[in-house]
């Protein structure tokens, strides 16, 4: 911090003052409200404050806050301290929080929303950019994705500097890190197809098998990879296989373990010295808790578009296990909840089904279509009286999960 | 406002409930008065608000009544079947729209089924796409199917939020609401009928909202729009397969509840 402008210096200290307010009077954690205070008195903020450090910016649709804490994770090997934004807030302001708040980091981690991409690499100048996923969500405010991975293309193609870890497996990604001039391409699978039939070069219609996919009339095609998520192992770039065995459940965190040891394999963090730290992490930002209420064993999962829903009906305890699904419509949530007709329900038939949430409504007429026998719950702790003594998985998107969380007392 | 009656173009009229069904009058239905084949067009492409809902309401809302629905699904590297009874296409971004028209010109099947007196039910992306030409990636003009007369181009701003309209007394659906994101405006021609008058929100950008002509019928109300609009499920049956009887109204609760939730939740 020594280095940093007085003016960026008391920004920071004030900023820090505000977060600490913040989270002492119980408003939220304190990561947004200091950079937003912060970047009032000096706008430079952020671009200071990342000056000199090796940054790692990581973005998705799915899975970004995850993949952060594991890359987070993993980069701890070179003993050093990480920066990181873990609770998600990933705009400018939480960016600038995280910084602020580990001055003599050597090292950050940061998730960034996807629309906010191209202005965050201008102004942190990351080494590495890891792209993950991009499908469906909020559509209500994004703009098409389409669109959004124009404009990684477009930022990636004017920083050859910046080096990039990308998903192979999905073509919107493929195309956009095709815009940089250096990319670790990791095959790290796509379970949600349903955005990307068209190719993003030419516009055609693309082709899938076994192999990955390729465009039927121009050139565009699946790259070669170098890393690959094979079922529950990952294999690296020079063919050595391990045994992931996280604690984290699930393909889709298989899947954001291999691009964080892409990542921290380009930082010079072997496998083997990374995987034992993967391993530890058991819950990210209150996703996968687990904790007892009320005599029931509850477990959070948030999913906040149709392949998030996808991804976390694969790790629900198996029927007869009861699951609540919780769903709003609040503008962090997008408004708008066509894309609860995007989610195939009947992988739930045989288990009891609650719903709860603001739009709980949407949320029966749409298993009512798929033939699902549901009950209605009040709130969390009305769901939770509902279902004998055991565990109860709890599905829910943005908003209603920050709802579940406060009533459960932000147990992490 | 439950179990709203639907009166089929034409003289038709429902019976009362517990009349046997009108005996089935000759035309597209080649397999009798309980089979109807449900074609949903394109999902890979235009398919991107939960479009999928509207075929699910569609079979849900003929198997109550008794008629056995058969969904299928068309890729677009597959040719669209002339034997439809309803055919069904959603909204989609800007490059999959434009591919989508691309093909569907080339594919000629679903304009020989409009032309053959098929229902087509499209939504948001796929109601620009019946039209003789919509806005392209920058906003250029592209080639629509002509099957209903209306041209759309890029508008201002996006409409982007609930929506509600009045639908044209002539169809005697009740009150519309859903939700709409897009940027087009849509002009109607002489040949088709504004589908209702909007009340909160955009639609067409004129005031007006959708468009139908004879059994095709365009609207922005995107995704499931059937979902919240039973009242507009009924009448693309009735169309396709003669009056309906009633439904219990246990049967409609869920939807009625959120029916009425969401046009409560809209000002004015």
């Amino acid at each position: 911090m020594g280095k940093l402008p007085l003016r960026a210096r008391l920004a920071t200290t004030v900023a820090g003052a505000a977060g600490r307010v913040s989270r002492l009077s119980g408003r939220g954690d304190g990561s947004v409200i200091g950079g937003v205070v912060g970047l009032r008195m000096e706008p430079d903020l952020l671009r200071l404050l990342a000056a000199d450090r090796q940054i790692v910016l990581v973005t998705a649709t799915n899975g970004k806050t995850t993949t952060t804490r594991l890359t987070a994770a993993a980069l701890g090997a070179l003993g050093q301290e990480v920066a990181s934004n873990a609770f998600g807030a990933n705009m400018e302001a939480g960016l600038a929080s995280a910084l602020g708040r580990a001055p003599n980091a050597p090292f950050a981690v940061l998730e960034v929303d996807e629309r906010y991409l191209p202005a965050m690499i201008e102004t942190t100048r990351p080494k590495v950019v890891a792209l993950l996923n991009l499908s469906r969500d909020q559509m209500d405010r994004a703009a098409e994705i389409w669109l959004v991975a124009r404009r990684w293309r477009e930022v990636l193609g004017r920083h050859p500097e910046v080096h990039v870890v990308a998903n192979a497996d999905d073509p919107l990604i493929a195309w956009a890190a095709g815009g940089a001039e250096r990319v670790t391409w990791v095959a790290a699978g796509q379970r949600w197809h349903e955005d990307s039939w068209c190719c993003p070069e030419c516009g055609s219609h693309l082709q899938r098998d076994d192999l990955g996919w390729r465009c039927g009339e121009c050139n565009f095609a699946r790259p070669a990879t170098r890393w690959v998520l094979d079922g529950e192992s990952v294999v690296d770039a020079g063919g050595r296989v391990r045994e992931l065995s996280l604690a984290l459940p699930g393909r889709a965190n298989r899947s954001n373990a291999v691009v964080a040891l892409a990542v921290a394999d380009f930082f010079g963090v072997d496998m083997d010295q990374a995987l034992p730290r993967l391993r530890e992490v058991t819950s990210v930002a209150g996703r996968y808790t687990r904790l007892e209420r009320r005599g029931r064993m509850l477990r959070l999962l948030l999913a906040k578009n149709p392949a998030g829903w996808l991804e976390a009906f694969d790790v629900l305890e198996p029927a007869p296990a009861p699951v609540l699904l919780a769903v709003n419509a609040q503008g962090p949530d997008g408004k708008d909840t066509s894309w609860l007709w995007d989610v195939d329900y009947r992988v739930l038939r045989g288990r009891p089904v609650l719903v709860t949430g603001e739009r709980r409504l949407d949320l029966a007429v749409r298993l009512e279509a798929d033939q699902i026998d549901f009950t209605l719950a009040e709130d969390i702790d009305d769901a939770v009286d509902r279902v004998p003594p055991g565990g109860l998985d709890v599905v829910a998107n943005y908003t209603a999960f920050q709802q579940i969380r406060t009533t459960l007392g932000r147990a992490q | 406002m439950t179990n709203p009656r639907h009166r089929a173009p034409g003289p038709a009229d429902p019976g009362p409930a517990g009349e046997p069904a009108a005996p089935s009058r000759p035309g597209r239905r080649r397999r009798g008065s309980s089979h109807l084949r449900l074609v949903w067009v394109y999902p890979d492409l235009l398919s991107t608000y939960g479009d999928r809902g509207n075929l699910l309401v569609l079979e849900r809302r003929a198997r109550l009544r008794g008629i056995d629905a058969e969904a299928v699904s068309v890729n677009a590297d597959e040719p669209v079947p002339r034997t439809g009874d309803i055919y069904l296409m959603g909204g989609g971004e800007d490059l999959p729209q434009i591919l989508a028209a691309r093909r569907l010109r080339a594919d000629g099947g679903l304009a020989a089924a409009a032309r053959g007196g098929a229902v087509v039910f499209a939504v948001c992306a796929g109601y620009q796409v019946l039209g003789s030409e919509f806005g392209g990636t920058e906003g250029e003009p592209v080639a629509g199917l002509e099957i209903l007369d209306v041209r759309s181009g890029r508008g201002e701003r996006r409409g982007v939020g609930e929506i509600v309209a009045d639908v044209d007394p002539e169809l005697g659906v009740p009150r519309l609401t859903g939700f709409e994101n897009h940027q087009g405006v849509t002009m109607l021609g002489p040949a088709v009928r504004p589908l209702a008058r909007v009340t909160t929100g955009v639609g067409n950008g004129d005031g007006t909202e959708g468009a139908y002509a004879g059994k095709v019928l365009g609207t922005y109300l995107h995704g499931p729009a059937l979902v919240r609009n039973p009242g507009l499920a009924d009448l693309l049956l009735t169309w396709a397969a003669g009056p309906l009887p009633p439904l219990d109204p246990g049967e409609e609760e869920w939807a009625r509840r959120l029916r009425e939730e969401r046009l409560a939740a809209v000002p004015g």
